[in-house]
This record gives C-alpha cells, structure tokens and sequence, in this order.
C-alpha cells in the first residue's frame, strides 16, 4: 500500500503519486482535493469556515475554504503542478445537527461548500465531482494519480467520486 | 472589546475557574445520572483542556470512532450551545440501564435514541445547573438534538464554532464509573459576550 498523508482539521497539505491523501470524518467542513493529472500531484484542504474575510482572527489560512484553496493551490503549483491541468472535487459539507443557532454556524456546511466552489471558479479550477450535504460524516481518500476520492461513512457503503 | 477574546490568551487564573466549573458541573451530571439508572456512579476529577483543532480527535480516542453527540442551544443571561459527547457503546449501556433491556444488535432502535437524549438532556441540565447557580446567571437549555457519527464530524460543529475565534477547543472529560468506565466529554459554547459575563459573575472580569 502507498502511503497516505493525513491532514487534520483546520489544516491542508500536498502529495505526489503512488500516495494519497486523507481526512477523517468531515462534518461541516469540506474537504476540497486538487490535483494536476499530468504531473500526478496533488493535495487536500479541510476548510472549517466559509469566508476568512468575515472573521476577524483569520491568521490560520488552512481554516477558510477562500484561503485554504488559494494556499492549496500554490503548494500544488510548487510541487510541479500547472495551473491550466488542475481539476477538483470536494467532499463534506453536512449538516450535523438540525438546529445551529449562531448566525456564523447557520448552514455553515452548505456555506462551506458554496465558498469553495466559488474559489474553484475564481481560479478556473473545474469541479469534477462532489459529494456534499446530508448530515452525516465523511472520511475521505483521495488519490492524485487517478484523481478517485474514496468516500467512507458510518452504516453506509464506501462510494468512490 | 468581546471581539478580541481569544482562548489562546485565558489565562492560568480563568482556566482554574473554568476547570472549577467544569468540576462542580460534571459532579451535578453524576448525581443525576446516578439518580436516574438508581445505582451508584463514581467519577474521576474531570479534566479540562485547552486543544489544537487537530489533535482533539485523537485525545478523545480517534477520529473515526463512532459517538453519541447531543447538542443543546443555551437561552437566558447566558447565550450559547453546550455539547455532550459520549462514545457509543458507552450510550448503549446507558440506555440500556435506563430501559432495564439488553441492547439492540446495531446502531441504536428509535427508542433507544430517545431513551439517549433523555439522558442526555438530564446530564446536560444538571450540568448548566451547576454553572446557573455559581453565577448567578439564568441558563435555559432547548430541546437536545442527537446524532451518531465518527467522531470528528460531531466534533466539526464545535469546532466550528471555536474556529470562529481562535485555533483551540476547550475540552472536558469526564470518566463517569459504574461497572464500567464511560467517558463523557462536555464543551461548552458561550457566545463570546456570555463568555466575559460568565466570568464576571465569577469575580473575574476580563
């Protein structure tokens, strides 16, 4: 098995094939995978928040869906990625619990994923798939070589996007 | 200004408050959960800690383990949300003291998942009891909401919140002993005025 680079909540980080690259159990937040399919790069972001220019304490750039691609992005290009070949697909995005009464968490997964896909169109980066919503957890793998995201949930089949 | 409370910044004086709190609160939850099953439940001194985003999933026991995560919006003087974490087996067990049944073979039976919030809208109120009644402040707790899940998507929502001020979450765990041990994890989520009222009513303004 290749190795598979782990990246944590709030945090975002690059690998090159045969490896790939996982986060485990997205909730509200989204997981955005980007990879250069001629170079075989690529990378993953957990992005917590939406929108870093609505928060005052902002400094954690992996914590913002806006940020963390942009940061994704340039890790990608450095690691021998173009930006014409780069192509997307996010995960997560749930909404865990019914009510979410802080006016920054209402719908704050959906949020996640809208400002993400902004960013992705902002930069032409094409979203090749998703799989977003619902309220239940995602661990995900993603795979820079054949550009698989292998979607693991609770109870429920694996499905790969 | 509230705005620039972070939790990077509380200092060792506020994080004795807060784990005196969380203390007297967690002691509340185990009287009430004793009272509830009728047995005698012991626990462990709590522990309160202050946690990067990325290393709280591993401290509670991995990412990827499934938990029970009821979750309460907070009215009155005190605005916010609190969240009670409980590992699954762990609320089977419960649930099934409660109910006097053996568990269902897997995940939880529409009756257990109500028997769970019961229980947990019991701990969860006991818990902010205890912190209404040391500060003097009027908490209300809504309904409970429950979801199963690994644990670091119950935890995202927390964390979101957190997020929204700093890089940090603050923990308690709880080891709650009757046969077995359970381990309980409270977060509690002021909004960040209720948070300096909370304190202010401690004697310690920030």
């Amino acid at each position: 098995m290749a190795n598979i680079v782990k990246v944590g909540m709030a945090d975002l980080n690059v690998c090159k094939s045969p490896e790939g690259i996982t986060t485990l159990g997205l909730g509200s937040c989204v997981g955005i995978c980007i990879r250069d399919p001629v170079a075989k790069v690529g990378g993953l972001a957990h992005a917590m928040l939406p929108d870093s220019r609505q928060i005052e304490n902002n400094s954690n750039r992996a914590k913002f869906a806006d940020t963390g691609i942009e940061d994704l992005v340039k890790k990608i290009l450095a690691m021998g990625g173009r930006k014409g070949r780069l192509e997307a697909k996010i995960a997560g995005g749930a909404q865990m619990f019914a009510f979410q009464n802080k006016s920054d968490m209402v719908r704050v997964g959906e949020r996640n994923v809208e400002a993400s896909k902004r960013k992705l169109r902002e930069l032409g980066i094409p979203l090749k798939a998703q799989d977003t919503g619902l309220n239940y957890g995602r661990t995900i793998v993603f795979y820079p070589e054949t550009g698989d995201l292998v979607i693991r949930s609770a109870g429920k089949p694996e499905k790969t996007i | 200004m509230a705005e620039n409370i972070s939790f990077e910044k509380v200092t060792t004086e506020y994080y004795d408050v807060l784990k005196e709190l969380g203390n007297i609160g967690a002691g509340n939850a185990t009287t009430a959960l004793a009272q509830m099953l009728q047995t005698k439940v012991d626990m462990k001194v709590p522990q309160v800690r202050l946690l990067d985003f990325k290393d709280v999933g591993v401290v509670m026991g991995g990412e990827e383990q499934l938990v029970v995560g009821i979750y309460l919006a907070v009215e009155g003087d005190i605005t916010g949300s609190i969240m009670f974490i409980l590992e699954q087996n762990a609320g089977k067990s419960l649930v099934s003291k409660l109910m006097g049944m053996p568990p269902s073979e897997s995940g939880f039976s529409e009756i257990e998942i109500s028997a769970m919030k019961e229980i947990g809208n019991i701990i969860t109120g006991a818990y902010l009891n205890s912190l209404a009644q040391m500060t003097n402040l009027k908490m209300i707790p809504s309904v409970p909401d429950l979801n199963i899940d690994m644990l670091n998507a119950i935890l995202s929502v927390p964390a979101i919140e957190f997020g929204i001020i700093g890089d940090q979450i603050l923990l308690i765990q709880t080891v709650f002993t009757d046969d077995v041990d359970l381990n309980g994890y409270f977060i509690l989520m002021p909004d960040l005025d209720s948070y300096s009222k909370m304190l202010g009513a401690l004697g310690m303004p920030i």
